[in-house]
């Protein structure tokens, strides 16, 4: 177990600093912020001065270390645009993000759960197929064309839910969050369900497979012999087997979630660092690119790994097949 | 009413002279649903190609344009007396012939890209399965991790590092895809590799480049083919994705996505047909897709046939 622990540690740091440096090259190959940031009625002078400030003069290998330094203390530059901490940009707007990406995995839970389980008990009803054909629609349509319709549906004609930023927050321990409040819930209904669709689509098509997998076994057969209620059999046998991979698979789905925020943030102006990537990006706010990407990419890269150790000690299957390897 | 020995001689007649093609597209017909979404994935290439010939108006041609005509809802009629059936979007363009030269950037991004991924990974891939070693572990390390990568930070990523342009994000699609063509192709070259064919070529002395080409390929293409039409669909909603953020293609090659993003702003106030339309478009061309991949996958599983 410590071995397989050190092994993926070891894993995920190399992965980190290779993307570390590709970010970094790549980032700088893009454009000269300087162009972009000083007025073209600028002299030589003062482009030489803003380029020292911003510390561009330095040679390519030096600004990296400067860089990788610097990460090191949490310190990934200043935004060439808005002048403060790029770190400190994305924490701020990294509880909307978070919030809005746990609404959709509760949901895709919540609403995805039963649906699978429906259609993995009665296979060959009318409403099953009808699921599963939306299924199949959504892990097939793209995040921002389902959010589109949902604002032209339930914000431009009928007109039930709003359809931009967070609404009415409320501050809990310094961290500002809507799901406090009714408006926040109203606000939050509509990204929540965009963002969760495909994992929606996902846990159905799990849970559906899962169970026409287990309703078959000898112990599912001899609960129900034995006289058990079928809510009782559904409940404790069933669906306490096929929730290893659902979680396992939810789990791995964290990151992909926090980085298609990217879509459903810009659809719905939901004000988290999804939307900040894509204003830094056209506006070539270097720090800020490099400091999202860093840091989504570190998330999902520890996510992954918990996952794993987590999946391992859950499922001694897995342990024993990863000690062999 | 013929008599089942009847039907069985028959039956026995009739695949003597079926190819194992014909074979295929029979049971590919089976399914009423696979082939009317064959059907109409071969209309919206046919639109695709002929958008030119199709289209009732050049909708990137400035002097055909009457800004005076921007924003009409479906149905109008301009002043030459041109009907607008899906409408106009803000510089007074017909919606139909700008979602025709959409639906053919779209489709051919998603195309070249795809092919150029199912090249670069099926070479990898292959080189993997045949080589083992090294080579193999290096490979699909570079394959696990990028994977573990969710597919829109990979193209963030590059777009961040590339920058617009056509080619930059043809570039950026093949990077995302390449891994799973390389996964699949080396899957099955895996198992293909043990048999006896293969062994009778190396006896041979035939070159490795000709026996992974001419032997070893042509059998590790059907699970391939799945995978290319599933992705093809992918690359085509990945790339509407990033030009609806403004990050994908530029504004000269107008894909369906930035169609969506361009009526995006007109939707609130109701003017729902410049975004919707194109969304249309891109719907029935991914699902058409979908529905022919998912009934290929089908047919070209042995697992499932009988």
């Amino acid at each position: 177990m410590t071995v397989l622990v050190i092994r993926r540690l070891m894993q995920s740091a190399v992965m980190l600093l290779a993307m570390s440096i590709l970010v970094f090259l790549g980032v700088f190959a893009i454009g000269n912020p300087v162009d972009i940031l000083i007025s073209p009625q600028a002299d030589q002078a003062e482009i030489a001065r803003a380029t020292a400030a911003l510390g561009l003069d330095k040679p390519l290998w030096e600004q990296y270390f400067v860089f990788l330094a610097n990460a090191a203390h949490g310190d990934l530059g200043r935004s060439f645009v808005f002048n403060e901490p790029a770190l400190r940009l994305i924490v701020q707007r990294l509880p909307a993000t978070l919030e809005l990406a746990f609404s959709a995995m509760l949901l895709a839970v919540v609403l995805g759960l039963p649906l699978g389980l429906y259609v993995g008990l009665r296979p060959d009803t009318f409403l099953s197929r009808l699921i599963a054909a939306g299924s199949i629609l959504g892990f097939s349509l793209p995040t921002f064309w389902v959010g589109i319709m949902l604002i032209l549906v339930f914000a431009v004609w009928m007109g039930w839910l709003p359809s931009t930023g967070r609404g009415a927050t409320v501050s809990v321990l310094g961290v500002d969050v809507s799901f406090l409040t009714w408006d926040g819930i109203r606000h939050l209904i509509l990204p929540a369900l965009n963002l969760s669709l495909s994992r929606i689509a996902l846990v159905i098509r799990l849970a559906a497979a899962g169970t026409r997998e287990v309703s078959h076994m000898d112990y599912i057969k001899f609960a129900r012999a034995k006289g058990l209620t079928r809510g009782r059999v559904v409940r404790v046998h069933v669906l306490r087997n096929i929730l290893i991979p659902i979680v396992t698979v939810l789990g791995l789905e964290i990151g992909a979630v926090i980085a298609f925020s990217v879509v459903t943030e810009t659809i719905f102006a939901w004000p988290g660092i999804g939307q900040l990537i894509i204003k830094s990006i056209t506006v070539l706010d270097r720090p800020v690119i490099v400091a999202y990407l860093m840091l989504t990419v570190f998330l999902v890269i520890m996510i992954n790994l918990l996952v794993d150790i987590l999946y391992s000690v859950l499922d001694p299957r897995v342990r024993l097949a990863e000690a062999r390897a | 009413m013929s008599t089942f020995a009847e039907e069985q001689a028959r039956e026995d007649a009739a695949s003597i002279e079926e190819s194992p093609l014909r074979r295929l597209a029979a049971d590919f017909f089976e399914s009423k649903l696979a082939a009317a979404g064959l059907v109409v994935l071969l209309a919206v290439v046919f639109v695709a190609l002929f958008a030119p010939w199709l289209s009732p108006q050049n909708p990137y041609d400035l002097a055909s344009l009457d800004l005076l005509d921007g924003r009409l809802p479906p149905g109008s009629t301009s002043a030459e007396g041109l009907v607008y059936w899906l409408g106009t979007d803000d510089q007074g363009r017909d919606m139909m012939s700008a979602i025709f030269y959409g639906l053919r950037t779209s489709l051919a991004v998603g195309a070249l890209s795809s092919i150029a991924a199912l090249v670069l990974g099926g070479a990898l891939g292959l080189i993997a399965a045949y080589v083992g070693g090294r080579t193999e572990s290096a490979i699909m390390r570079i394959v696990d991790l990028q994977l573990s990568l969710p597919a829109i930070l990979v193209a963030l990523i590059l777009v961040a590092l590339l920058g617009h342009g056509v080619f930059k994000i043809i570039l950026a699609l093949v990077v995302v895809q390449w891994a799973y063509y390389a996964r699949t192709i080396r899957a099955s070259a895996l198992v293909e590799r043990r048999k006896e064919y293969i062994e009778a070529a190396r006896c041979l002395a035939l070159s490795d480049a000709r026996i992974m080409l001419h032997h070893l390929l042509p059998n590790c293409l059907p699970p391939v083919i799945v995978v290319a039409t599933v992705q093809v669909a992918h690359a085509i909603a990945l790339e509407a994705t990033l030009s609806f953020l403004g990050i994908g293609l530029p504004i000269t090659e107008p894909s369906l996505g930035l169609l969506i993003a361009n009526g995006f702003e007109y939707m609130m106030s109701g003017k729902y047909w410049i975004s919707f339309f194109p969304g249309i478009a891109l719907l029935v061309a991914i699902v058409s897709i979908n529905l022919v991949g998912d009934r290929l996958r089908d047919v070209l599983n042995p697992r499932l046939q009988k």
